[in-house]
């Protein structure tokens, strides 16, 4: 085998021109693979982390028929108090797989400055438990947060940048909340307007915070009440490992009508953005589908060449007695090698390019977060498994020349000028 | 005790509706040793002998035999194990791997073909690089050899697999006339020094005076065989 690899390589290099421009198209093709990947994966991971973060956590965890019924934030399908110590009980069991979770109401109300009224949509929260499920939350607040477990205190009201411009309103005005319990009734309640906040996509959305006690005031609960639960996760990765695992100890607490109690879902469910991350993953499979045609194509045509010009050579190795097995290897190992050596050169220059894109400090934005850093990274799984795409390419392209080769008749190749 | 023999050997060839007959009933018997020249002119037939000779071609009707071997229904692999294992070749355009130096050429056969472990392989090499007198220029690639030195190495390559039988087709058709004689007499030298039998084919009136015997061929058929006096 050595041998044949020998004769490989020295094939390869002696007509140097053709295997560095076949080479050179296979590295490019490489390189453009772990740059894409290595800047629209870290992108996407920003973007999701920023989204899982700052609004809704890794998962959700709601009444059975609550998501289905979201954008009506109906009160009917609260999570009791029994409910809300069974879901204690679960998560504190897996916290080696949960960081931290928060419990949420949330509910529609009117706000008014005396002058105007609007609606807007609230979550009431226990700010400290908010913070640890989502500590990227308080970035979002314009201005300063002394204390981000603090950064929602009672008789406040955080309210969206919208709003607040709309009604004219700056930190410390009053307001009026004015909200309909699950029986119907109003009830109202004055706060004090503690900070302004901008949607994840920039100062669009009516989503404003208030403190979970003024939430149970207002809504008049009695005792404990939420109708979300968002958990974060110590590692995002394990996602759908957790998913499943919750899922299946949720399925076992069941209502009156004995079906499941709860639902459980992923941010991927609950975000259109999961959409963008799809097609992101779509993209990079697409550059993956180019980065194989490159390789086949190219290998193929320099491998049919380098047979064809070789055809009385072939005949000679033949006649002397090479078995038709290992002409077939020789013609292979040309187009692994030549896979192999792209490979290694590709990767390195990959890695390098994402180095150097990490070591410029390219900044972008995404909706209130400015000034981004764009952190390009690689996992070696990713590079192994472009580094197989191209060798196994490599060799399939390499193995229809070579089945020609190792089938020809010494005699017709002899013959051949 | 024949080394070749030939019993009733005819081909045919088929060029589209046409069919061509290459040899017609040929009856050959050659024995150990012996140093064979097949002459004729232009698509007399060498060739296509010392194809069927080398298991390199099936004949149309009749049976070949090589050492002792019918050789007739050799698959591909089976045909390609023989001659690796009893014949050598040589070649008229040399054919020798561009990619490798004199050494690894005559190498070649023993790692590829036979085999043969790396400690008995160098000084096989050698003993052959040196007895067709090319030893010094073991290092050098064919395309820093001339035609004779090619030659050379070419012979090297056929002999170092110990073969019973080395073919030659036309081995001095891209030489000048010097080399050329010098390529026959080493031929004739390592016949005797390696009781090896050589077959080859020329049309050259003045290189078949070497050989101890000549048959002639001419449209397909043997015409005359000719044994010269040692």
């Amino acid at each position: 085998m050595k041998n044949i690899f020998k004769i490989a390589i020295r094939n390869l290099l002696r007509y140097k021109r053709r295997t560095l421009m076949t080479s050179l198209l296979i590295i490019i093709g490489i390189v453009l693979v772990i740059v894409f990947s290595g800047v629209s994966v870290s992108f996407k991971s920003m973007m999701i982390g920023s989204i899982t973060d700052s609004m809704l956590g890794h998962l959700q965890i709601h009444k059975k028929g609550y998501v289905s019924s979201i954008d009506n934030l109906p009160l009917h399908l609260n999570i009791n108090e029994k409910g809300i110590k069974q879901l204690d009980k679960l998560l504190e069991k897996h916290d080696d797989v949960i960081e931290a979770y928060s419990y949420r109401i949330k509910f529609g109300a009117m706000l008014s400055n005396f002058q105007e009224t609007t609606n807007i949509r609230l979550t009431a929260v226990q700010p400290q438990m908010e913070n640890a499920a989502c500590p990227l939350l308080v970035d979002r607040i314009l201005g300063d947060v002394q204390d981000p477990s603090k950064f929602i205190e009672q008789g406040k009201i955080i309210i969206p940048e919208n709003i607040a411009k709309g009604l004219k309103l700056k930190p410390d005005d009053e307001v009026v909340l004015v909200a309909n319990n699950k029986d119907g009734s109003v009830n109202g309640l004055s706060l004090k307007v503690s900070n302004i906040i901008e949607g994840i996509m920039g100062p669009s959305g009516r989503d404003g915070f208030v403190h979970i006690d003024d939430a149970k005031i207002l809504l008049r609960i009695n005792g404990n009440e939420i109708n979300e639960v968002s958990i974060r996760l110590i590692n995002p990765d394990q996602l759908d490992r957790t998913n499943k695992l919750l899922s299946e100890e949720l399925s076992q607490f069941t209502n009156k009508q004995d079906k499941p109690a709860f639902e459980l879902h992923t941010w991927a469910d609950l975000s259109p953005f999961s959409t963008i991350a799809a097609i992101v993953d779509l993209l990079i499979i697409t550059v993956k589908i180019v980065l194989i045609a490159i390789v086949l194509i190219s290998i193929l045509n320099v491998m049919m060449m380098s047979v064809y010009e070789r055809v009385s050579e072939i005949g000679a190795i033949s006649a002397i007695g090479t078995l038709p097995s290992k002409i077939l290897w020789l013609f292979i190992a040309e187009g692994f090698s030549l896979g192999v050596i792209s490979t290694i050169v590709g990767n390195i220059i990959g890695v390098l390019t994402l180095f150097l894109i990490n070591l410029a400090e390219f900044h972008f934005s995404f909706g209130r977060m400015k000034n981004i850093l764009l952190e390009t990274s690689i996992s070696p799984s990713d590079l192994i498994s472009v580094s197989l795409i191209v060798i196994i390419i490599a060799v399939i392209s390499s193995l229809q020349p070579a089945l020609k080769a190792s089938k020809m008749q010494p005699v017709d190749a002899l013959r051949h000028v | 005790m024949s080394l070749v023999q030939l019993k009733q050997v005819s081909k045919n060839y088929q060029m589209g509706e046409l069919s061509v007959q290459a040899l017609k009933d040929i009856e050959i018997e050659i024995a150990e040793q012996s140093f064979v020249s097949f002459v004729g002119p232009s698509g007399s037939g060498k060739t296509t002998l010392l194809n069927l000779i080398g298991c390199l071609d099936k004949p149309s009707s009749g049976d070949v035999f090589v050492n002792s071997t019918l050789v007739n229904n050799f698959s591909n692999k089976a045909a390609a194990q023989f001659r690796g294992e009893h014949l050598g070749f040589i070649f008229q355009n040399f054919n020798l791997l561009p990619v490798l130096t004199a050494y690894e050429n005559v190498e070649y056969p023993l790692i590829m073909v036979q085999n043969i472990a790396a400690n008995k392989r160098k000084e096989r090499i050698m003993h052959y690089l040196d007895a067709v007198g090319i030893a010094d220029q073991k290092d050098k690639f064919p395309s820093q050899l001339s035609g004779g030195q090619k030659q050379r190495v070419a012979v090297a390559r056929a002999l170092v697999t110990d073969p019973k039988l080395v073919l030659a087709d036309e081995p001095t058709a891209n030489l000048d006339h010097a080399s050329a004689f010098k390529i026959i007499e080493l031929m004739r030298q390592m016949q005797r020094d390696f009781k090896t039998t050589f077959i080859f084919s020329t049309h050259d009136p003045k290189i078949v005076k070497e050989a101890e015997i000549i048959y002639t061929l001419e449209d397909g058929k043997i015409e005359d065989k000719e044994i010269i006096a040692a």
